[in-house]
């Protein structure tokens, strides 16, 4: 028996240090909570299991929208980034995309670093063997060694840990990622708390040593020669960049895959769990889209002290034997050696529509959760949910309202919102198609569209509000001279027939020749010689939000009629088997969610347009009869 | 706050002197203000408010006078919906009211879901939680009764050519998102003419469907049923008593009705075209003879048919000759008249027809023709009557959500010619995609996401 002992009180504790987990801390003890960060093993904060880097389509708007709000994890990736590229810049701004390939070691180092500087936190190595909970409240949690600590709010946040399980070929372990310690106990107790939890799977390709590729034999990836930082508190970055290397998979490395496909863990039954659609295995890839004759993959640095490179594309979960014999038929891994065999990974979460839209258990009280646990796959998802966690259980702490960003204000809000109302069959990954309304929620706004909601909470600290006000204000006087400065036809035709540009007949403003296609504010500077001197940033957003102002006003009508059903409120209290004119699907659905408006409900699956309509009808008698009982 | 205005043809659908046109909500003067002119051109302001103003509903964006009317309006909030109500008053019959609500849709308002007029009377405080409760009812039955049920069924094929053209942009669509949400996969990128070219697959589509819908063809292209018998056994009165209407002459003397009179009702949501025939039989007669050929005409090209038998009298020679006609026809048998002796031999015409409903009925004493109406709901519903694919597109709200869609597919396509971004395209092309969607009721995001895990292949 082991002995309890009262090891401290705190008013948050966060269970499990990845990417949510951090988030979360920093977020509840920036805010002024007293915050406790528990992990299995604290040389495994803020790690990287999977592949290096942070960013890339949907997921580079996540960080930005992190940072805008005072997160962390655009700050860290600027300290700790060794390549950097704006992805999809072929496309219209709003699906432009910044990826950064992240030294995995620095990135932990320094995020563990910015833990331990953080006044409010304390940091903890050790298991988390039980919850306690009293009256359908959460109080706090108790350690393996028997350690008891009390808290007003607990943050679940425990990644691939919980049940852990790792597959390799025929043979299956009870582990954490990357060799690290399961957390076994958990579950049992979460279920019996009346937690609906249910089995994921992901998995994550080998590393292999650098210096057995021969690189000549692929192609170079160098990074962008003009780096954006993540942080807007960053105006530029340099940094000496590394390259990833672009090889192929042929038909040989197929036809050793088919052969072997038996002993594959997936393949021979053995996995249980849910696994991505969005990153299927290689042999999954052979198997499904057989027409294919090859597919590529990556090969990235995982960091600068190491000669560790991530192989992506070549997740796995065939045996070491196979996966060394299929990778060297590769060019240039001819002879590879791998340093860390491919594995597939089995793991613990929730029904994520057991929560609310703070990210609050409905039926725990002060149980909060985020990342894996919450069903989602990616370190910029679960960075997204920890800080949404973070900031609502310290403001539920605090008596405040609740913080809750909707769709049309980011993808935060997407993501939050899809798994709350839809919930999840498969690890949620965000993409920029998610989003309904991806011209507004741009990568490039981020700022404007949340630093002044962070400002609010009290996430935002001073320096940054100043900036992004300083930001504001530049973007929005430079719209204001384009718009009031005139240029006449005898002064600018000569520049526009040089740029393939009709001619105009009478003087027009800047504001309105930018909006031409072929134009841009830096091409313009010649016919602009008295414009003030401005930063990057803020020259771009100034052509974007001229450029594609019909589409932005298309999306923000649309955002409108969206908004109509948000602010229809519904309570969490209401008894929908009480309502006339629902149909019983649409009641147990809405009993089950318990949306927090219309507009939610609306996007619950089996809910039609008709309950919408009855809702609404309801929603106006309530308001009526208290108007009555007020008369 | 109710903010948008709605409309809706008020009377009762079928053969009236007048039908009204009901708006309600703060646009409504300002429409029809854009749309009528009074008799000395003035405008509709002019006049004070709960006065009936002579003049015409003019379309002008095409300089066309739609029709000769009366019109009124009334001010918030002493309105039956508490807003701003606009009436006119327009010829009967279903064109002209379709056409002025069609011109009223095009300025701006938006059809009225069932019930919305007592739902807003509710809503802004007109009518008690009593009426309300009602008016709740009537929106749950809108979901659950049969009535939708077989409207679903009959909108099939509707709901079918709209998931084609909705197939074919979700295909587009997956192509875009892919090519943005994995920009770095080895996936081909649609090209612009490729895009260009199911763009203009898609607006083919939806301009056939809207085609469809033109008003004209609404009407015409209902169940062909022919009503079918000889002279004076009751076929224009059994076409009055479905019409509850009289319009087709009725007399004892046979061969009045000389021409072919076709008249449209609604049969449970069934639109149906019905073509009261002069008798076919030999004439002499000239005006008779051309009504009698076209009568064989109608009745060939029938999807059903009505055969009405005279119960008090022997079956004649005359009557056999038709019921030879009927014989391969999806058709119903009534017996008329059956408050007279009968004097028919029932058994004779089981034998020389075998397997058809026969319904005996009595039109003057109204006995029989709510099981005439139900037999053509169940031939329908059970699928023994197909109907022509064209008569589909007869609820003007799907004509307006195809409208938009037309609207978004054109944006697209000239966004696709000027070579805008992909995430640029994608949005109009969603916004037809969504207007589709209305029309069958289905919702989208999942929809694409499906799509581009299916059938491309990504893997980090």
């Amino acid at each position: 028996m082991v002995e309890r002992f009262e090891a401290g009180t705190y008013d948050v504790i966060v269970v499990g240090a990845g990417h949510a987990g951090c988030e979360a801390a920093l977020a509840a003890a920036r805010m002024g909570c007293k915050t406790l960060i528990l992990s299995i093993n604290l040389d495994s904060i803020a790690m990287m299991p999977c592949n290096p880097s942070i960013g890339g389509t949907g997921k580079g708007h996540l960080v930005r929208e992190i940072d805008a709000l005072g997160g962390e994890m655009g700050i860290n990736i600027d300290k700790t980034f060794i390549q950097s590229r704006m992805l999809n810049t072929a496309k219209g701004p709003a699906v432009h995309s910044l990826r950064a390939q992240a030294d995995k070691r620095k990135y932990h180092v320094e995020m563990k670093k910015t833990l331990e500087n953080e006044t409010n936190v304390d940091l903890k190595q050790g298991e988390v063997v039980e919850l306690i909970v009293e009256d359908k409240r959460v109080k706090g949690v108790i350690m393996r060694p028997g350690a008891i600590y009390r808290a007003k709010a607990v943050i679940m946040a425990t990644g691939t840990y919980l049940g852990g399980k790792v597959f390799i070929g025929q043979i299956n372990y009870q582990s954490g990622p990357n060799g690290l310690a399961p957390s076994l106990e958990l579950t049992k107790q979460l279920k019996k708390l009346g937690l609906r939890m249910r089995r994921f799977k992901t998995g994550t390709p080998a590393r292999v040593d650098k210096k057995t590729l021969d690189f000549n034999q692929m192609e170079e990836q160098p990074g962008d020669e003009e780096i954006v930082p993540f942080s807007f508190m960053n105006d530029s970055l340099s940094i000496d960049q590394e390259s990833c290397w672009l090889t192929y998979t042929n038909g040989e490395t197929h036809r050793i895959i088919y052969k072997n496909l038996h002993r594959s863990a997936m393949y021979s039954g053995k996995i249980e769990g849910t696994g991505p659609r969005y990153c299927p295995s290689i042999e999954d890839k052979i198997v499904r889209f057989a027409d294919k004759n090859r597919h590529q993959l990556f090969i990235e640095p995982e960091g600068l002290d190491t000669n560790e490179m991530y192989v992506q594309g070549m997740s796995t979960s065939l045996p070491e034997d196979v996966q060394i014999s299929f990778l060297r038929t590769i060019p240039g891994l001819q002879e590879v050696k791998i340093m860390r065999p491919a594995y597939a990974i089995e793991y613990d979460c929730i029904d994520p529509t057991q929560l609310k839209l703070t990210l609050e258990c409905k039926d725990i009280e002060y149980l909060f959760s985020c990342g894996q646990f919450n069903g989602t796959s990616g370190y910029e998802e679960a960075a997204a949910q920890g800080l949404i966690a973070g900031i609502n259980a310290a403001l539920k702490i605090q008596g405040k309202e609740p913080f809750i960003l909707d769709r049309s204000e980011a993808y935060i809000g997407v993501l939050i919102d899809d798994l709350v109302t839809k919930g999840t069959n498969e690890p949620y990954r965000m993409m920029t198609s998610r989003a309904e309304y991806r011209l507004i929620l741009r990568q490039d706004n981020a700022d404007l569209r949340l630093t002044e909601k962070g400002y609010k909470v009290g996430l935002v600290k001073e320096e940054r509000y100043k900036k992004y006000l300083e930001r504001r204000a530049q973007i929005e006087d430079e719209l204001k001279r384009l718009r009031n400065t005139y240029v006449k036809p005898n002064d600018v035709n000569e520049f526009l027939e040089k740029n393939n540009s009709s001619g105009i007949n009478n003087s027009i403003s800047l504001y309105d020749l930018l909006k031409r296609p072929e134009l841009n504010y830096d091409l313009i500077k010649e016919i602009d010689k008295d414009r003030p001197k401005l930063r990057k940033d803020v020259q771009r957003q100034c052509d974007i939000q001229i450029k594609y102002e019909g589409y932005i006003a298309k999306q923000l009508k649309q955002i409108d009629q969206f908004k109509k059903l948000e602010k229809k409120k519904l309570s969490p209290d209401i008894d929908y088997s009480k309502i006339e004119g629902l149909r019983l699907e649409a009641r147990e659905k809405l009993d089950k969610i318990k949306p927090l408006s219309v507009g939610q409900a609306s996007r619950i699956s089996g809910v039609s347009p008709a309950d919408v309509s009855v809702l609404l009808v309801y929603l106006e008698q309530q308001r009526r009869r208290r108007g009555e009982d007020d008369e | 706050m109710i903010d948008d205005t709605i409309v809706a043809i008020a009377t009762a659908p079928g053969e009236a002197g007048i039908s009204i046109i009901r708006m309600s909500g703060p646009d409504s003067i300002d429409i029809l203000d854009k749309i009528f002119v009074s008799k000395k051109g003035a405008s509709i302001r002019e006049f004070p408010q709960r006065r009936l103003v002579y003049g015409h509903i003019v379309d002008k964006s095409i300089e066309r006078v739609v029709d000769e009317v009366l019109s009124v309006y009334m001010k918030a909030p002493y309105t039956y919906t508490r807003e701003d109500v606009v009436e006119i008053n327009c010829h009967g019959g279903i064109v002209p009211a379709r056409n002025i609500l069609e011109l009223i849709l095009k300025n701006g308002a938006r059809s009225a879901e069932p019930g919305e007029f007592t739902k807003r009377a509710f809503l802004n405080g007109r009518i008690d939680l009593a009426q309300a409760e009602a008016v709740m009812d009537m929106i749950s039955a809108k979901t659950d009764t049969s009535f939708d049920v077989a409207l679903g069924q009959l909108e099939g094929t509707l709901s079918k050519k709209v998931g084609e053209i909705r197939d074919i942009i979700i295909e587009v669509l997956a192509h875009l998102q892919v090519s943005i949400d994995y920009t770095e996969e080895d996936i081909e990128e649609i090209t612009y003419p490729e895009l260009l070219n199911q763009s203009e697959l898609i607006k083919n589509k939806i301009e056939k469907l809207l085609e469809t819908s033109d008003t004209g063809k609404i009407i015409r292209e209902g169940l062909n049923t022919v009503i079918i018998g000889k002279p004076n056994v009751g076929k224009s009165s059994l076409l009055n008593a479905l019409l509850k209407e009289s319009r087709a002459i009725v007399t004892d003397i046979p061969g009045t009705t000389r021409d072919v009179i076709e008249e449209y009702l609604n049969i449970k949501g069934i639109p149906l075209k019905i073509i009261d025939t002069a008798g076919i039989r030999e004439t002499e007669d000239m005006v008779e003879k051309i009504g009698v050929e076209r009568s064989k005409e109608f009745f060939n090209k029938a999807d059903l048919v009505i055969l009405v038998l005279d119960a008090s009298q022997e079956l004649s020679d005359e009557d056999r000759e038709i019921i030879k006609y009927v014989k391969n026809k999806k058709s119903i048998i009534l017996i008329n008249k059956t408050d007279l002796p009968q004097k028919i031999d029932e058994e004779e015409i089981k034998k020389l027809i075998p397997g058809k409903k026969i319904i005996k009925i009595s039109i003057i004493k109204e006995l029989g023709i709510q099981e005439i109406e139900d037999e053509i709901v169940n031939m329908v519903y059970g699928g023994q009557i197909k109907m022509k694919e064209a008569s589909f597109v007869t609820n003007v709200r799907h004509k307006n959500a195809l409208e938009k869609a037309l609207k978004s597919i054109e944006e697209a396509i000239e966004a696709i010619k000027q070579g805008l971004f992909f995430d640029l395209i994608a949005v109009d092309l969603n916004d037809c995609y969504q207007y589709l969607g209305e029309i069958t009721g289905d919702t989208v995001a999942e929809n694409i996401i499906d799509k581009i895990f299916a059938n491309f292949c990504l893997g980090k």
